[in-house]
């Protein structure tokens, strides 16, 4: 599993393809990237874009995971890092450090949030046909936000519900997950 | 072909909302020793308009009310009857009573409320009262007279003679007899036969006049009123006669000319007078008197009590032309300063840099207008919500038996449309105390030296940025000892304090507060002052109070001219940066150790001057680096919020800017001590603070810290 | 079909007559009083006026007298929007020139019918 570094090119590259794959097909295209060696995806339509790591504002008393808030183009957006969601010990922040953008479903209403993932992947396509369900996972309460588990011919990819990832404030236990996409 | 009226029902509303406030205030001016017609003639169209209206679009039960409303309006009008100051008072009960009813329907409810059921009584025992037949129901025409005739009278007849002589000026009327003629011929069949024996000679002849006269047979299966019906427009201009003609006259004529006898069958009289009864001039025509019947066929829609529709309340505004224009040149200039920008920025070289710089500055300017313009769109007149008050003064100072004047100045001045649909309330109950507790009773102020009449003034200007929002009384003024007593018995203030006359004022701010010596139905039960501060707080505004025992009070109200834009002071905890509302800083201090005194178990208090302020630490509520540590190091910032001050302290002030408030709930959630965010012009985001918020975390309890005047260190 | 001008100072009532009249084919002219009718009746030529009775400026019977006193309005049907209970109106209106009137509150279906009674 390679992990490729993304630099300001392939950044560019990939808000290109999200933005083609947006206007294109509709869902089952996925966003992929990478948190602690294992590949995630999520639904292309709640991807806004792609940024750099940019210093963020602090909030008094938030989770740790939650690294504060940064300025988009005008509105207040919070960052979420995903290794301290997943309770995995967090990189040192650099140039190459990686913030998708997505758009949450929240009640009734839509909100914009940052996730600080290691690296990421491609947008790629999955459909019924290349999805396994993994019932042990989905409907486990702590790890509901799995929608199900992808394959690639290189690998497994664990199809995150974006949505229910970033709604909830609990405890998230991973080791279901870990064990099913071995490396 | 039906039309849906529901589509009209909102303009019907909302016509009718501006005609109820124009009967208000038109019925507040009307002198009722010195009546002005016009304005009489005002109230009468006022109330005439929603009861046609309501009636068009079926709401029976305001158009029923508006009636009566009206009769006795007309009688006032037609100088029939003398307006008392008593029907103005229920004149503007009705105007509540109408308003309440629309508010109602308008949310898809019924109508049908008990008040209106009351105020009718009271209209039906005034009209009453007069001998002479007002009452409208009465009045019916003797048009309508005619058409009141109850079908099955009236015998349906195959054949009418009808005899149609018009006035010579029929014509001038726009009428025309042959439209009528055709609307009888779509009746059945119609034959005419004009009479030409009026026309006179051609040279007398006037062009314009009617000399025709007709002789019409119609055959067709009507009654006679539906063909008076045709007539009815110019039945008092013509001579009209309508005679059927009768079966029985027929059946005559046809035995008649049958010569063969019909041998034993002799038809008894009887049977051929028969059928006379039952037509021409025996014809009974019941008029229903008393009754408003009504002509035609009318689906009257009577709102049923449904659910409550869940209306989406879509806030709009009505913005005057010349501010879209204005914000339209600013968004020329705009595009011009950034095209100007483009230019440079695509060829820069460092000898363009003032060209650059200019721009920069003018980019900054036109940024600066368009915020203003803007603002400036969602800014109503303080009018809007002044206009309430000429009938609460009114009618309050009637039920309390005061003589009150109301004075309203600079209504046209401008602020928020949010800021004052919230200001509205605390205003409300600001008024209300001036005039229970301020304004005295007529007797006490003669016994003053005051005038009779107590004057209220409402003033509102704009003065630095804000929008200043006065109430100001000549009544008895704030009783200080009476505050004092109160103050003492609720635990803030020592007994044998002496406090500056400002502290003993602010003091009817604190939660729990009222001298009334009784608890009036307004204001008084000690839950007021407390709540209008905090409200006030609450829209980044303030409210003070000044008095002079004797001579009166002034509530001075000072708010920011938009929710959307904060004064702020930004300040530094360690590596953070975050910004507090200008408004609530009471003043910053240096503060050494002797003014800090630690309680266990508690926060640290600042000694300033004579009360106790608690120390809020940052780096403590919100687990961050402090950057300085000692108190001397650093600097204490007194604040204001949730009615009592508090030091927070922090490594340093920086800049005052005026900030544009984003929202942190928008993609995140509510943060407790925090009220919103900003972004600052290096383009980072840094948090606005919330006093009350940071009150709560750090756990500080009110009220418990005395007041005290003597230096003896106490502490809570 | 027919140029018609409605006069009311109410706007729903103006609304409800403009939007029965133009769904029947005919080209409506509003006007909230009676000078405001009367400079649009010297605008243009209309075939029918139907006014409200209780207006600001000038009320419906000055109109219709005024109407009456200009050449090309001598013999042009004006019908009185009035309501029951001022019956004396309507003789105050058929003194003052009126052709008839509509007795409020109507339905869109009774107008009609009324100006077919005028128009033919």
């Amino acid at each position: 599993m390679t992990e490729k570094k993304t630099d300001a090119a392939e950044l560019a590259r990939i808000n290109g393809e999200i933005e083609e794959a947006i206007t294109h097909e509709p869902s089952e295209q996925y966003l992929t990237f990478y948190v602690d060696k294992e590949e995630y995806g999520v639904d292309i339509l709640s991807v806004q874009e792609i940024r750099g790591w940019e210093p963020a504002t602090a909030i008094p008393n938030a989770p740790d995971y939650v690294k504060g808030v940064i300025n988009l183009r005008g509105t207040v957006v919070p960052i979420i890092d995903l290794r301290r969601r997943f309770g995995i010990k967090q990189f040192d922040y650099s140039s190459v450090t990686v913030v998708i953008v997505v758009k949450v479903k929240a009640g009734n209403r839509e909100k914009v949030m940052g996730i600080v993932v290691d690296a990421v992947s491609e947008v790629s396509n999955f459909d019924h046909s290349n999805i396994q369900a993994a019932p042990e996972l989905t409907d486990n309460k702590n790890t509901a936000f799995v929608k199900g588990l992808g394959s690639t011919e290189e690998s497994m990819v664990i199809l995150l519900d974006i949505n229910k990832l970033l709604s909830t404030d609990e405890d998230l236990d991973l080791s279901g997950i870990r064990q099913a996409t071995p490396a | 072909m039906s039309i849906d009226l529901s589509q009209f029902h909102q303009v019907f509303f909302e016509e009718s909302y501006e005609g109820l406030d124009a009967m208000e205030s038109a019925l507040l001016n009307l002198q009722p020793d010195n009546v002005d017609p016009e304005t009489v003639n005002e109230i009468f169209r006022a109330a005439h308009s929603i009861k046609g209206g309501s009636g068009t679009f079926g709401f029976s039960g305001v158009a029923d009310f508006t009636h009566v409303v009206e009769t006795l309006l007309d009688e006032i009008r037609s100088g029939k009857r003398k307006i008392t100051s008593e029907t103005v008072d229920l004149f503007l009960k009705s105007v509540d009573c109408i308003r309440r009813m629309i508010q109602l329907l308008d949310a898809g409810k019924s109508c049908d409320i008990p008040e209106a059921k009351t105020l009718k009584a009271q209209y039906e025992d005034i009209l009453e009262r007069d001998e002479e037949p007002s009452s409208a129901t009465d009045n019916i025409s003797s048009d309508t007279a005619t058409m009141i005739a109850s079908s099955d009278a009236d015998s349906l007849v195959k054949k009418w003679r009808i005899g149609f002589k018009p006035e010579l000026d029929v014509l001038r009327t726009g009428n025309d007899p042959l439209r009528m003629f055709r609307e009888l011929a779509e009746l059945g069949a119609l034959q005419v036969k004009a009479d030409v024996s009026r026309v006179p000679q051609i040279s007398t002849i006037d062009p314009e006049a009617c000399y025709l006269s007709w002789q019409l047979e119609l055959c067709a299966d009507v009654s006679k009123s539906s063909i008076e019906e045709v007539f009815e427009w110019v039945i008092d201009e013509c001579e009209l006669t309508i005679e059927p003609l009768t079966d029985a006259n027929n059946v005559t004529e046809a035995l008649t000319e049958k010569s063969e006898p019909v041998p034993t069958q002799k038809v008894p009289e009887s049977a051929l007078n028969e059928p006379e009864p039952l037509t021409g001039s025996k014809t009974i025509v019941s008029v229903v008197g008393g009754v408003d019947v009504e002509p035609g066929v009318r689906n009257l829609v009577e709102k049923q009590a449904t659910p409550d529709k869940s209306k989406v309340e879509v806030s709009s505004i009505r913005v005057g032309i010349d501010k879209v224009d204005s914000l339209i040149n600013m968004v020329g200039e705009l595009v011009i300063t950034q095209s100007m920008l483009g230019e440079l920025g695509r060829d820069f070289s460092m000898e363009r840099l003032p060209k650059l710089l200019e721009g920069l500055d003018q980019l900054s300017q036109n940024t600066r207008e368009l915020q203003e313009s803007v603002m400036r769109i969602r800014m109503l007149p303080i009018s809007f919500t002044f206009s309430r008050f000429p009938r609460l003064v009114h009618d309050l100072s009637r039920s309390m038996g005061k003589k009150i004047e109301l004075k309203m100045l600079g209504e046209q001045t401008e602020l928020d449309k949010t800021v004052m649909e919230r200001i509205g309330d605390p205003l409300v109950h600001l008024v209300r105390n001036s005039l229970d507790h301020g304004i005295e009773q007529p007797e006490d102020r003669l016994k003053a030296g005051k005038s009779e009449v107590g004057t209220i003034t409402l003033n509102a200007f704009h003065q630095s940025g804000s929008i200043v929002i006065q109430i100001i009384d000549d009544g008895a003024g704030l009783n200080k000892t009476k505050i004092m007593d109160k103050a003492v018995k609720n635990g803030l203030v020592a007994e044998g304090d002496s406090l500056p006359d400002e502290q003993i004022h602010d003091l009817i701010f604190k939660p729990g507060f009222s001298t009334a010596d009784h608890i009036s139905e307004l204001s008084g039960r000690g839950v007021g002052m407390d709540v209008v501060r905090r409200n006030i707080n609450e829209l980044n505004g303030s409210v003070e109070v000044e008095s002079v025992e004797g001579q009166g009070s002034t509530f001075t109200i000072r708010l920011p001219l938009t929710l959307a834009i904060l004064d702020g002071q930004l300040i530094r905890v360690g590596d953070h940066v975050y910004i507090l509302p200008l408004i609530s800083i009471i003043e910053s201090i240096q503060s050494f150790q002797g003014m800090v005194h630690r309680v266990v178990g508690g926060c640290d208090l600042l000694r300033l001057r004579n009360e106790y302020v608690p120390i809020i630490r940052l780096s403590d509520i919100f687990n961050i680096k402090p950057g300085v540590q000692e108190i001397e190091d650093g600097l204490l910032v007194v604040v204001e919020g949730d009615n009592m001050k508090v030091a927070i302290f922090v490594d340093d002030l920086e800049a005052q800017q005026q900030v544009v408030i984003k929202s942190l709930e928008e993609n995140y959630k509510k943060v407790d001590g925090v009220s919103g965010a900003t972004i600052l012009g290096d383009g980072t985001v840094s948090l606005i603070l919330d006093i009350s918020g940071l009150i709560k975390l750090a756990g500080v309890q009110r009220n418990e810290y005395k007041l005290v005047s003597s230096d003896d260190g106490r502490a809570a | 079909m027919a140029k018609i001008l409605a006069v009311d100072d109410s706007a729903s009532m103006r609304q409800m007559v403009s939007f029965t009249l133009k769904g029947a084919g005919h080209e409506v002219v509003e006007a909230s009083d009676g000078k405001q009718a009367l400079d649009k009746a010297g605008e243009i030529q209309v075939d029918l006026v139907l006014s409200d009775v209780n207006m600001p400026v000038m009320d419906g019977i000055e109109l219709v007298k005024a109407l009456r006193a200009l050449p090309n309005y001598k013999f042009t049907p004006i019908l009185m929007l009035t309501t029951e209970s001022a019956g004396d109106k309507k003789m105050e209106g058929k003194r003052a020139g009126a052709t008839g009137w509509l007795v409020k509150p109507f339905n869109p279906e009774q107008l009609l019918a009324t100006i077919k009674k005028v128009l033919g």
